[in-house]
């Protein structure tokens, strides 16, 4: 089977959100390797957040934000952009590429750039591999068909 | 107050007004030719000569710069002032036999035939006869002294100085507008930068902008305004009874505090130029949809008429929708409104003229109510509508009928014909599209913008007043094209959430906020500085900082910087974000 990323994206809720919304509304193809958490804002983005992600198994994360000057709450992308900086070091040191980590300003209105930009990432992430950091943990077998039940009787 | 006796009436005046005021206010008419209330009396056609007697004296004065003083007794009617006025207007019309004004006074003081000839006979009808209104109006008003007398007797003439344009002259027109014969006109040529042909556009420099404007008060266009040229004219003020005009008065910015905001910017008209194949602006005769409008107004320029450039009706007229709507090299959205309101252009130019009417249109969209019955209505009128893009917009050649002309070439994809229409006037129904400078409101309000460039609603179902930013609505053209009827239903519904809010005196607030565990914070500060809002405040005694549940708008930027992780963003909490990671990356 072909290597398929995992790749996180925390999106802002005003922005690069509505512009992921817009591009499904537009029908545009976007891949299925993104799995987004919303934030209010991408200036609610920890860098640890990354980390974690790249711990929980992902091999690479998208962060999106509105464009500079536009930002929701005044100012909340920039802080995400120097966050994103300092954040490189310490990817180089725990020998992560820098490449895994993306951050775009996509507009509400940018749905187009959206489909386009998490083609293009999830490319780039396909060609550097799996990451491999931490294996994810194999899940449980017995525990997969017991909680199984419980979740269909929950839908 | 000096009494006046006019022909029997007396009349009470104020010192210094002249006779002709005063035989106004007693309802008697004296004859002028050169008088007019804006500038001051001249006294040179005489014909408003009255005889004043005084005492046992009496004599004959030009009624027009005759001051009062004391009681007087003045004959306009007396035998020695008709043979006056007579002889008068005998050597007027013997000088000028054609012009309409000098002809019309002639009737009204009952001459036939003059008894004498004149050597400056000057039969044209627009001949120039003196009256020196032209001078006094440039001199007096318009303070410009561009026009001016030169030589005396038969060889008195009205020139510019040196017999040459000038460079004082600022082109009002004022002297166009007073010469009562016509003999000065406005001729299109460039002059000065300036053509002065017929243009649609506001008829004065002071006007009222919009018949909807509110408040319905006029404003002056500085660069036209005569006063702001010369510091002359100032006509408006003298008509001006209240005393409203002010030309001192600044531009000012006023702030005010609102709770709320409903932007209406409307709608920018897509520019036609950019499709040359229409021949906006290079071709006579085509025009946009809103230069059209101001054509049908009847308080427009034309008062309502459809005419041609020169000046005639014309034969045909073709409307085109969709310049710029509907393509995807312009806009790929359609501008709703084109199709109804060409429906109404080509109603209105059956209703006004014997013009044959063509329709182009890609689809005809009659979506509202009632719309589709009038659609039927314009086919039952006679209208030809030709489902087909046109190609091009042509000047004729040759021109059909021996007349200058348009073709339209087009398809007619319904009978799969090619067509060649020859038309006088073409009306182009051009995009509607956002305004110039939405990016600017949209940055100032932090809302956003859809990829067609409106302002994008909170959602296009549930909330399409709304914006993404609280207290910030938008109604109209500014979300999107959209007619009258949808404008107004969706300005009510916008100003209906405005007034709910007013009247509940209260906000609700998204429970979205940031909380400062206290046992956690170490009162390091770092957030104080972070918040966009100002919202932590830092408590000196107890050296912790505080969220203001009030300001903090919960955008997460200060749980993301907290060292300490004492700062939790209710909804999106570190241990929230990362259960959901962890459920994101489970399989």
């Amino acid at each position: 089977m072909s290597f398929e990323p995992r790749i996180v994206g925390f999106l802002c809720n005003w922005c690069s959100y509505t512009g992921a919304d817009l591009a499904g509304v537009s029908r545009l193809k976007s891949p299925p390797n993104i799995r987004i958490i919303r934030t209010m804002c991408s200036g609610r983005v920890d860098p640890t957040f990354i980390l974690k992600a790249f711990d929980l198994g992902a091999d690479g994360v998208l962060v999106g934000g509105c464009h500079p000057g536009d930002c929701h709450y005044s100012e909340g992308n920039y802080k995400t952009m120097r966050r994103m900086i300092m954040l490189k070091p310490f990817l180089r040191a725990f020998g992560i590429d820098e490449r895994r980590v993306r951050l775009e300003w996509i507009s509400a209105s940018e749905g187009d750039k959206f489909a386009r930009v998490t083609t293009e990432f999830t490319e780039t992430v396909r060609s550097l591999g799996p990451l491999n950091w931490r294996r994810p943990k194999q899940p449980d077998e017995a525990l997969l068909h017991a909680t199984a039940p419980a979740s269909t009787a929950l839908v | 107050m000096p009494t006046i006796n006019i022909d029997g009436i007396r009349v009470e005046v104020v010192d210094d007004t002249t006779i002709l005021k005063a035989a106004e206010k007693a309802g008697i008419w004296i004859p002028t030719m050169c008088h007019s209330e804006y500038f001051e009396p001249y006294g040179v056609c005489r014909l408003c000569s009255v005889e004043v007697i005084r005492g046992k004296r009496s004599r004959i004065v030009t009624a027009c710069n005759y001051p009062v003083r004391g009681n007087i007794t003045v004959e306009t009617n007396s035998e020695k002032v008709k043979w006056l006025r007579k002889v008068i207007m005998e050597l007027m019309i013997s000088r000028w036999p054609n012009v309409k004004v000098v002809r019309r006074m002639a009737e009204q003081l009952g001459i036939e035939k003059p008894r004498f000839i004149s050597l400056e006979r000057n039969e044209a009808e627009d001949a120039c006869i003196l009256c020196g209104m032209c001078v006094n109006m440039c001199n007096d008003v318009v303070k410009a002294s561009v026009l001016g007398f030169a030589h005396t007797g038969i060889k008195r003439e009205v020139v510019l100085p040196f017999g040459e344009q000038s460079d004082k002259c600022i082109v009002c027109g004022a002297c166009h507008h007073v010469c009562p014969t016509g003999h000065i006109k406005m001729i299109v040529e460039d002059y000065k930068g300036k053509t002065p042909e017929l243009t649609l556009g506001p008829k004065s420099a002071i006007y009222v902008p919009t018949m909807q404007a509110v408040p319905r008060i006029p404003v002056i266009d500085t660069e036209s305004c005569i006063h702001f040229k010369t510091e002359g004219c100032e006509v408006c003020s003298k008509v001006c009874e209240p005393q409203a005009i002010n030309y001192g008065m600044q531009d000012e910015v006023v702030e005010i505090d609102v709770g709320q905001i409903l932007v209406a910017t409307g709608y920018d008209v897509f520019n036609a130029t950019k499709m040359a194949q229409y021949g906006y602006g290079l071709l006579d005769n085509v025009h946009s949809s809103l230069e059209f409008e101001m054509m049908l107004n009847s308080s427009g320029l034309t008062s309502g008429k459809i005419v041609l450039k020169n000046g005639k009706e014309p034969r045909s007229v073709g409307i085109i929708h969709c310049i710029g709507s509907r393509d995807t090299n312009h806009h790929p959205y359609c501008s709703r409104v084109c199709c109804m309101y060409a429906l109404k252009f080509a109603h209105l130019v059956h209703d006004r003229t014997s013009a044959a009417v063509y329709q182009f249109y890609i689809d005809m969209r009659a979506f509202g109510k009632g719309y589709e019955e009038f659609y039927i209505r314009i086919l039952d009128e006679g209208v030809k509508v030709i489902r087909g893009k046109v190609a091009e917009v042509v000047e004729a050649r040759p021109p059909h009928d021996g007349q200058g002309g348009l073709l339209v070439r087009c398809e007619d994809t319904l009978a799969g014909k090619l067509l060649e229409i020859p038309l006088d006037m073409v009306v182009l129904c051009n995009a509607m599209e956002a305004r110039h400078d939405s990016d600017a409101i949209r940055k100032l309000f932090t809302i956003s913008r859809s990829p067609d460039g409106f302002f994008l609603e909170r959602h296009p179902k549930l909330d399409p007043t709304a914006t993404t930013t609280d207290g910030v609505f938008i109604a109209g053209c500014a979300q999107g094209p959209k007619d009258i009827p949808d404008t107004v239903a969706q300005a009510g519904s916008a100003a209906a959430r405005i007034l709910s809010l007013i009247s509940k005196g209260e906000v609700e607030l998204d429970p979205v906020r940031a909380w400062i565990d206290d046992t956690r914070c170490s009162g390091c500060r770092i957030c104080n500085n972070l918040c966009p809002y100002t919202a932590i405040d830092f408590d000196e005694e107890k050296k912790l900082s505080h969220v203001n549940d009030v300001l903090c708008k919960g955008c997460g930027t200060c749980v993301a910087a907290c060292p300490a992780s004492a700062i939790t963003g209710k909804g999106f909490s570190d241990a929230q974000l990362l259960a959901e990671m962890e459920g994101l990356l489970a399989v």
